[in-house]
């Protein structure tokens, strides 16, 4: 496997930052998982593909648009109709996907060098984000294990919530040091620890 | 203004793209019934109301969408997915394509 360079490594400095006296509100940090695929269903496939994705991650989908799940080593969550965005923190998800879904099924991308995984967690998680993106970030609006797809300016990011006060946003490769420096300047406010 | 995705949910229009005037019946590719084809380009009812337009959620789930809109007050009366629709898929049907 090529040997992966993190696109964050020039502003990623760890430790505390911004208006931390008070308490830091808000952890950044970079995931890193080895996989990030999107898998897509063709028309009337949709169970099938899902039925697929629990074959190989162990993750079962709940019904409904955007709806997701998370076991901490790997992720699952809806972004468009019949389309699935699949995590695993280690490499190799794809070629576990090429036999389960076949082409009569749906498509595998495996997108793992082109997007940027960032964690935000802490108590002023949803409150940081709502600065950047026009959706509901509230419990009940956007529950563990969902995701969104949406857009900050025209930084595409796909959000899943992956714990009550956790967000992991997946970005574009080429965005993703713009978009953590202003996730980083957005964080001030309320203390920021960088892990 | 504010789109209802059907599976996004509400979203700011800045998340969608007009992708045009929903009323308009495109030609086949390899009709040379130029009538039909100016029609297609030119065209438009020009409505003071409720108008049919196709937008694509771009910054969102990248669906298209089949939206009323009411020219007159931004009011968005229906949204739904392009894909199904009914009328499209019937005249497909009935050309072979599928
Ligand atoms: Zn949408």
């Amino acid at each position: 496997m090529v040997e992966r360079q993190s696109p964050l490594e020039l502003e990623l400095r760890a430790g505390s930052h911004g208006d931390f006296e008070h308490g830091i509100e808000v952890i950044l940090s970079e995931t890193r998982p080895g996989s990030i695929l999107q898998l897509a269903a063709w028309p009337g496939q949709e169970k099938a593909l899902i039925a697929g994705i629990r074959a190989v991650t162990g993750l079962a989908l709940p019904d409904g648009a955007g709806a997701g799940s998370t076991g901490g080593v790997r992720s699952v969550f809806g972004f468009a109709p019949g389309k699935f965005t699949v995590v695993d923190e280690a490499e190799g998800l794809a070629s576990a996907f090429a036999n389960v879904v076949t082409p009569a099924i749906g498509t595998v991308t495996d997108l793992s060098h082109g997007r940027t995984a960032i964690r935000i967690a802490g108590p002023k998680a949803e409150w940081v984000l709502a600065k950047f993106f026009a959706i509901d970030f509230a419990l009940p609006a956007f529950p563990v294990g969902a995701g969104r797809s949406t857009m900050h300016h025209d930084v595409f990011a796909q959000i899943q919530r992956t714990g009550a006060d956790q967000f992991d946003i997946y970005v574009f490769r080429s965005f993703a040091r713009s978009f953590w420096k202003a996730l980083c300047h957005a964080s001030e406010e309320v203390g920021y620890e960088v892990q | 203004m504010l789109i209802t995705c059907p599976y996004c949910g509400p979203r700011d229009v800045i998340e969608f793209t007009y992708q045009g005037d929903g009323n308009r019946e495109r030609p086949q590719p390899a009709s040379q019934d130029l009538d039909a084809w100016n029609a297609y380009v030119y065209d438009r009812l020009n409505l003071a109301g409720d108008h049919n337009e196709i937008w694509q959620h771009s910054g969102g789930c990248r669906a298209h969408l089949r939206v009323v809109r009411n020219t007159l007050t931004h009011e968005i009366s229906s949204v739904a997915f392009t894909r199904g629709d009914h009328k499209v898929a019937a005249r497909h049907k009935a050309e072979g394509k599928i």
